[in-house]
């Protein structure tokens, strides 16, 4: 009976096709290791967010009169609408958390290399759009630091030369954030946002299922077949890594769930204080510091003292992850193999961004800024000097077959 | 350019002529979407000019009120506050207002109408904080040498009580002053230049 609906489905639609290309027949690298586990589990999290983030909707009120005061009555009154905001809050910290072991792990294997370069660079086309799903979303309690946060992040438009001023006007729809301005942030953050991303994340496992998945020792599987055609040392996703990656999940959602049952605001990193007052245009509060997945580029913009340098330098930031493909001129792709000029450059990388990401959070001092000055020229040399690390260094052979 | 009965050239001219007037009926169609994102006339028809009482203000005292949206600082300064500002003009941008927004009558030193009441727009010019008024001489955490004055508490830059800001940090220009007239000694509008124009 089932294999018979089957067969009739089969005819009208590539079922069993789809299934075969994309799952039991999808080979993947055997040797995968623990950075493998945060592109499933960033799925996992644009589901939880998804799924919660409808449910918040149906409680909340998008304008500036009732929207702090919504989202009390979500905290307070709408049966386990804490814990529905909760699993959504923490679920935008979780998601950039995820994203970035994901995208390291990229830069780690050299996962950008070719022929990948689209599956990254529609990967980073996710990332932006899952910072401005971060950054709308932020506006919507309509607390202090929603109001301050977004006053700023419009207002770095405003550096943009002749267009600036107006441009600021025509994203805030008036003449300063007001109710008009949370309004639309609500549509975007709900609707044009979210099918973008799903789009994104498409065309991401389409590009990728396309060329293979790279591995730990970044050679190539594909390189080495059975007579059947088969990756000698490639395993199918389903069963092999749909059971493993299960195992990854559930102790992911172990973590999840204490941070949402206990830490919940995880100190004010994941939901800071100053938001639990409600926007007030006159006062910005004592210390307003961004969310903490944008803080290393805050950082990096309040290490510039000029503005329009100050957004350059921050764009510049991410634009560099952008062409990070063509900047990597090694013959190998995995850190394994490479020279130890790349080891040490990422080593230095990794550390300045998390430096970046803990001085963004604090208060402006002198000796602050000169630290953010420090790391962000460190985070720079990381680019710049690629083409030349990565091409003169001696690099070791890497191995025939995955190890 | 017949090739099979097919008129190639006549084709590509039809498909590259079919493109260009759908690409301009696009463009078209985007514009209402663009336009509508522009502030409504609601939004345009608040930001009507505020008056204020400033009997009670003392010297060295500011309060906020605001006027479209924004926050206005008034300040009343002291004399010593005065003196300072005319000695303190090494570190300043642009101490004479040159690339700021003020009218002109406040284009001076003390950037105001009466030498002793400040009113300023309490917006950052960097990226729109609302800086703090720290009025005391002492040394600061983010300046060991502050002479008293304005600091953002979002990207760090620094202002004199004039709203002159310094060198070395990010902001560009020195704080806006609104326009604003006295109606008599005790009360001041906002928003208007001058009695009668608006």
């Amino acid at each position: 009976m089932a294999s018979k609906l089957l067969l009739w489905i089969d005819e009208r639609f590539p079922l069993s096709k789809l299934f075969k290309e994309h799952l039991s027949e999808y080979y993947a690298p055997k040797n995968f290791n623990i950075w493998y586990i945060f592109g499933v589990l960033s799925l996992v999290i644009l589901v939880n967010q998804l799924l919660t983030g409808l449910w918040l909707t149906m409680s909340y009120q998008p304008s500036a009169e009732e929207a702090f005061a919504s989202v009390e009555y979500i905290m307070r009154d709408v049966h386990l609408g804490w814990l529905i905001r909760y699993l959504h809050s923490t679920g935008a910290s979780a998601f950039f958390i995820v994203i970035y072991l994901h995208m390291f792990r990229g830069i780690l294997y050299g996962s950008y290399q070719k022929p990948r370069e689209l599956v990254w660079l529609f990967g980073m086309a996710i990332y932006l759009c899952l910072m401005a799903e971060g950054f709308m979303g932020y506006l919507l309690p309509w607390g202090q630091m929603s109001y301050w946060g977004a006053q700023v992040i419009i207002s770095l438009f405003g550096a943009i030369p002749w267009i600036g001023e107006a441009l600021q006007e025509w994203i805030r729809g008036d003449y300063l954030i007001s109710g008009i301005t949370l309004n639309r942030f609500f549509a975007l953050h709900v609707i044009a946002l979210p099918i973008a991303l799903l789009g994104l994340v498409v065309l991401h496992i389409i590009a990728l299922h396309e060329v293979g998945s790279n591995n730990p020792d970044g050679i190539e599987i594909k390189d080495n077949k059975d007579n059947k055609g088969i990756p000698l040392d490639g395993i199918p996703f389903h069963p092999y890594y749909t059971v493993k990656d299960l195992v990854g999940v559930v102790i992911f959602l172990i973590v999840f769930c204490a941070v949402i049952f206990f830490f919940p605001e995880m100190g004010g990193y994941f939901l800071e204080h100053a938001n639990f007052e409600q926007a007030d245009n006159l006062k910005t509060p004592e210390h307003i510091a961004p969310v903490w997945y944008f803080s290393p580029f805050y950082a990096m913009l309040r290490a510039v003292p000029d503005k329009l340098g100050g957004i350059i330098i921050m764009g510049s930031a991410l634009g560099f992850l952008f062409v990070l493909p063509w900047l990597d001129r090694s013959i190998v792709r995995s850190i394994r193999y490479k020279g130890v000029f790349s080891k040490i450059a990422i080593t230095v990388f990794a550390i300045s961004f998390i430096a970046l990401a803990y001085l963004g959070t604090q208060a402006v001092t002198e000796s602050n800024t000169l630290y953010s000055r420090a790391f962000t020229i460190l985070y720079f040399a990381f680019f710049l000097f690629m083409p030349f690390y990565t091409r003169y260094e001696k690099t070791n052979l890497p191995p025939k077959r995955v190890t | 350019m017949e090739k099979d009965g097919v008129n190639q050239e006549r084709r590509r001219f039809l498909i590259a002529t079919t493109s260009i007037a759908g690409a301009v009926g696009l463009a078209g169609a985007a514009i209402p979407f663009i336009k509508s994102w522009t502030p409504s006339e609601k939004a345009k028809a608040a930001g009507a000019s505020v008056k204020v009482n400033i009997q009670t203000l003392e010297a060295g005292q500011q309060i906020i009120v605001e006027w479209r949206g924004r926050p206005i600082f008034l300040l009343r300064r002291t004399p010593e506050m005065l003196s300072n500002l005319k000695k303190n003009i090494y570190n300043i941008l642009d101490p004479e207002s040159k690339k700021s927004v003020q009218p002109n009558n406040c284009k001076n030193t003390f950037r105001s109408i009466n030498d002793d009441l400040l009113v300023i727009t309490g917006i950052c010019t960097h990226l729109g904080c609302s800086p703090k008024y720290l009025p005391e001489i002492k040394p600061m955490p983010f300046d060991s040498k502050w002479q008293g004055g304005y600091h953002c508490p979002c990207h760090g830059s620094m202002f004199d009580l004039a709203g002159r800001v310094y060198k070395g940090v990010p902001a560009p220009t020195n704080l806006d002053v609104p326009p604003y007239y006295f109606e008599n000694n005790d009360v001041i509008v906002i928003g208007q230049a001058n009695e009668g124009l608006s």
